[in-house]
């Protein structure tokens, strides 16, 4: 039987650990090197601002499935029936009242989008919700029924948007107000990507404070860690299992209506297609961090444009090459939760 | 003798049984059981995806991995060959077959690759990134369209003795030629037929037995002495291997290379859904899983049609029977499986038989 | 003539003849344990003799497959995990399982499930725990071992509760962190907590227990007044393989 070991006690305060900011320097340090390759001050502008208005849409897709993962250990490949659901369920509001996104006023037109978009997370949410209990809670702990059902989930979900919406594609204009661009000197500046960049950074401010600052936030950020103990400590994880899925579905749902406006048509396969993408960003981030998750998705979407402009050829795989250098220089993803 | 070619995996079941001789018949026999091009081509079909559902129940069912590449590799072979005949003037089988062997380099190198970078990581992370590398390869080989054709992809000619034209009697047997197209036939058939006893032989070894351990309790095997990360790479480049080959013979059959038909997401569902449905694991799961999905896919449609115009009028339900939809049945049915269903047909059937010589 | 006093006759917790699987292992083969209110109920046992997994049972983190387990007069045997601590239980696991990322003020707001902080209360922990002040708004990842055991500690009582399971909590710690550990559950005791506890340091054993409950093989082997136990020598170097009359 042990008698404590007659060591000094380790009590003296640890020296604080140095906070993980290099790789909050990623995104910066990225877009200052790309300016003297790109060049031209105006087209930089034009990538960087179209980069980080389609990195904050990835973000806005992916943080719900690194999330889950992280909480519930549970891996979504059909995370993007969520994202389709949510940009076609946005139909609902934007096709009967395209007369007021026709209109050139910014209250109008934002009024209708904010609306379409509640829609759009209500139904993904009740969507993420059935998804939870019919399809992902029998098989919790298992990763490869996750993966297998998770996938036919999403079959059925791009099947019934053909049932329900029909086969084709269907078209969703920009409203009028955010059509066209600012002129900041010589460079043209997206409205709308003006607009994807302010939704994208309000959805990351809100989830850091209610990570951070609610009872809620903390839960999920004790439950990432460990589960058990906050079961231990009275509270029921399932349904806090439950909510962030269902949040999860919703932003989802959001991102889709915004990638949805972004292209202009909305089709079945649209979340099908992204999935890849998503994988990728959140295993440059880090298995459920949402942190990583924001920082991967900025990087992603601006390696794409960049390369897009200075070496079109491998453009395509750059998410690949990006997502093998983070992976070199940290194989957890840059911020390892411990989980992945 | 029997037991000797199928390695000692016998059905273990009358049913299965039955339905294995049904099928290997209906296969081997099919273009004279039936007339016209249709049937001999799900035949075909039929054949190559047995061997390609096979070669995936390997890495599944077998060695536990998820892989999203299985398609490129199938799409290797098939370009390989195919770009190969394609670009030539005279399609020779000097020329078939090289470019076949060129595709089984690459694919042997992408596994090794792709195995040695990333099956030493979690489940989830390797399936992910199979399915990055996958889509990758999906979108370069668009890309590149002047040398693989792109979207539309490419057509070609084979080598004389297996086109249409050439006739090895003249007569015809039981309302088909002897021509061409019938031997291509056969050479799939008795290609495909091949590789699945290989897969058999492959799985009933004592390698196969140590994936299997491997798939129960990595870390178990491990402990006993077994390098888990060489077998799961070898699983890997073998399934790979497989894969290619039986893209190979589809795109001799069909005499054309597409990024539809041989690297679309399409044919990588199609694969998850009959290898769940007809059982993992089990072999056998992948011949009655093929031969039912793909004739589904081909005759069902037509039911499908008749349904929904049967209930014509009534809304969802007439939009959820049309032909195109069949997908959500499948999908349901897969989801279905998954629950109820895990160890597929095969394995119900092999259950039954088990429990019924047991009481 | 007045009534027993139910308190005092019921015990608190009642574990019957229960038996726990693990993956097809049988770890409990049939546990009798009684605790009563107010007391300090020690369990003892070797290594590997079910200790750990008799306090997960209780708390419903494994689930019995057979026997009965009664918590104030309730059965709780078949209750989720979240609803036995609900019904008054807190756990202190072997690992701490306190949350590296949360600060350590957040770790006891996540503990303190019924309201606000109790500012009292949590300066009373603070007399006995120092370091709780110290690093109040630190990462709880940050601390020492025996910094994080305080902090498990204090998670489990920041608000009252009927009955504390804590798992050898002084482990591997310092002389110094040990005495101040005891000196807390002394205080408990003296509020009136009940307490089962997992301990191997004889020391702490002998001067905290009120009863003394040995396990060997899953199964409960000796169970009584820890006087009983302490005063026969022949019986702990049976039950135990040594001796308890070890000076710190």
């Amino acid at each position: 039987m042990s008698i404590a070991p007659a060591v000094p006690s380790a009590d003296a305060q640890l020296p604080a650990t140095r906070r993980d900011i290099a790789p909050l320097l990623l995104v910066p340090a990225l877009m200052l090197a790309m300016l003297p390759l790109v060049g031209s001050w105006s087209t930089w502008v034009t990538l960087t601002v179209a980069g980080l208005a389609m990195g904050m849409m990835i973000f806005i897709m992916a943080s719900g499935l690194t999330l889950v993962f992280g909480l519930m250990n549970v891996i979504n490949f059909g995370h993007g029936a969520f994202i389709a659901v949510g940009a076609f369920s946005a139909t609902l509001v934007l096709l009967p009242l395209r007369g007021w996104l026709a209109m050139d006023s910014l209250i109008l037109n934002l009024g209708v989008l904010a609306l379409a978009i509640v829609v759009a997370m209500l139904v993904t949410a009740l969507l993420g919700w059935a998804f939870e209990r019919l399809l992902i809670q029998p098989v919790y702990g298992q990763h490869l029924k996750q993966i297998l059902v998770t996938m036919g989930g999403m079959i059925l979900a791009e099947q019934l948007i053909h049932v329900v919406w029909g086969a084709g594609t269907i078209a969703v204009p920009l409203p009028t107000a955010l059509r066209g661009a600012f002129l900041l000197g010589d460079a043209a500046i997206d409205k709308y990507r003006l607009v994807a960049v302010a939704v994208g950074l309000v959805v990351f401010v809100a989830m850091y404070l209610i990570l951070n600052r609610t009872k809620v936030g903390l839960l999920v950020r004790a439950g990432v860690e460990h589960g058990e103990m906050v079961e231990a400590l009275g509270y029921r994880i399932r349904r806090l299992f439950v909510l962030v899925f269902a949040a999860g579905a919703g932003l989802a749902g959001l991102g889709g209506v915004m990638w949805g406006l972004y292209k202009e048509t909305l089709t079945a396969a649209m979340g099908g297609e992204i999935m890849v993408m998503l994988f990728i960003v959140i295993i440059i981030g880090g298995l459920g961090s949402v942190g990583g998750c924001f920082i991967g998705a900025l990087l992603m979407a601006l390696v794409a444009n960049y390369t897009g402009f200075l070496a079109p050829g491998i453009a395509l795989v750059s998410g690949i090459v990006l997502m093998i250098s983070v992976l070199l220089w940290r194989p957890a993803g840059l911020y390892a939760t411990g989980r992945g | 003798m029997l037991r000797q070619l199928l390695s000692g995996d016998l059905p273990r079941s009358r049913s299965l049984t039955a339905l294995l001789v049904v099928i290997v018949l209906g296969l081997a026999l099919a273009p004279f059981l039936t007339s016209g091009a249709r049937p001999l081509n799900t035949a075909a079909t039929i054949c190559v995806y047995i061997v390609l559902v096979a070669s995936y129940d390997l890495l599944l069912g077998y060695t536990g991995i998820v892989s999203f590449a299985h398609t490129m590799f199938y799409g290797i072979g098939a370009y390989g060959i195919g770009l190969a005949l394609a670009r030539v003037d005279e399609p020779t089988w000097g020329v078939a077959m090289t470019g076949l062997g060129l595709a089984l380099l690459l694919a042997l190198v992408l596994a090794l690759v792709v195995g040695l970078f990333a099956l030493r990581v979690q489940a989830i992370f390797y399936a992910m990134i199979t399915l990055a590398v996958a889509s990758s390869f999906a979108v370069l080989s668009s890309q590149l369209s002047d040398f693989t054709g792109g979207e539309d992809g490419v057509t070609f000619s084979v080598p004389h003795v297996l086109s249409p034209a050439y006739r090895l009697v003249e007569h015809e047997v039981s309302g088909r030629h002897l021509d061409g197209r019938l031997l291509t036939y056969y050479v799939v058939f008795f290609g495909c037929l091949l590789l699945f006893l290989f897969l058999l032989r492959l799985v009933n070894s004592p390698f196969g037995r140590v994936l299997q351990a491997i798939r129960e309790n990595a870390f178990r095997a491990e402990a006993l002495g077994y390098r888990t990360m060489v077998y799961r790479i070898w699983a890997n480049v073998l399934a790979a291997l497989t894969a290619s080959l039986a893209g190979a013979l589809m795109a001799l059959w069909l005499r054309y290379v597409g990024p539809k038909t041989s690297l679309g997401f399409e044919v990588m569902t199609d694969i998850l859904l009959i290898v769940v449905i007809g059982g993992m694991g089990t072999m056998y799961g992948a011949v009655v899983g093929a031969t039912l999905f793909i004739l589904a896919q081909n005759y069902l449609k037509d039911w499908m049609a008749h349904g929904a115009a049967a209930l014509d009028g009534v809304p969802v339900l007439a939009a959820a029977l049309h032909p195109d939809r069949w997908m959500l049945w499948l999908g349901l049915l897969f989801i279905l499986s998954i629950y109820w269903f895990p160890i597929g047909i095969v394995g119900k059937l092999r259950l039954r038989a088990w429990l019924a010589a047991r009481s | 003539m007045l009534a027993p006093d139910p308190a005092t006759r019921q015990p608190l917790l009642r574990l019957t003849g229960v038996h726990t699987h693990i993956g097809g292992y049988h770890i409990l083969h049939g546990v009798d344990l009684q605790v009563a209110h107010g007391e300090l109920a020690v369990l003892l046992g070797r290594n590997g003799a079910g200790k750990t997994t008799t306090l997960r049972t209780i708390m419903g983190l494994w689930r019995a497959s057979s026997g009965s387990i009664h918590f104030d007069g309730a059965d709780i045997t078949n209750l989720a995990t979240s609803a036995i601590a609900r019904a008054g239980i807190a756990y202190v696991p072997e690992n701490m399982a306190v949350f590296s990322d949360l600060t350590v003020r957040e770790n006891l707001v996540l503990a303190a499930r019924d309201g606000p902080l109790d500012t009292a209360r949590v300066d009373w922990l603070c007399g006995f725990f120092p370091a709780l002040r110290t690093f109040w708004h630190r990462p709880a990842g940050n601390l020492s071992g025996g910094q994080k055991q305080m902090v498990a500690i204090a998670r489990a009582i920041v608000e009252p509760r009927k009955l504390l399971l804590v798992d050898e909590p002084t482990k591997g710690l310092a002389p110094a962190i040990v005495h101040s550990l005891m000196a807390a559950f002394r205080e408990l005791k003296a509020q009136g907590a009940t307490i089962l506890l997992v301990e191997q340091n004889v020391h702490v054993v002998r001067a905290l227990g009120d009863t003394a409950s040995v396990m060997d093989g899953g199964r409960v082997v000796h169970a009584g007044p820890m006087a009983l136990l302490a005063g026969d020598a022949a019986l702990q170097q049976r039950l135990l393989g040594l001796s308890l009359d070890t000076q710190p």
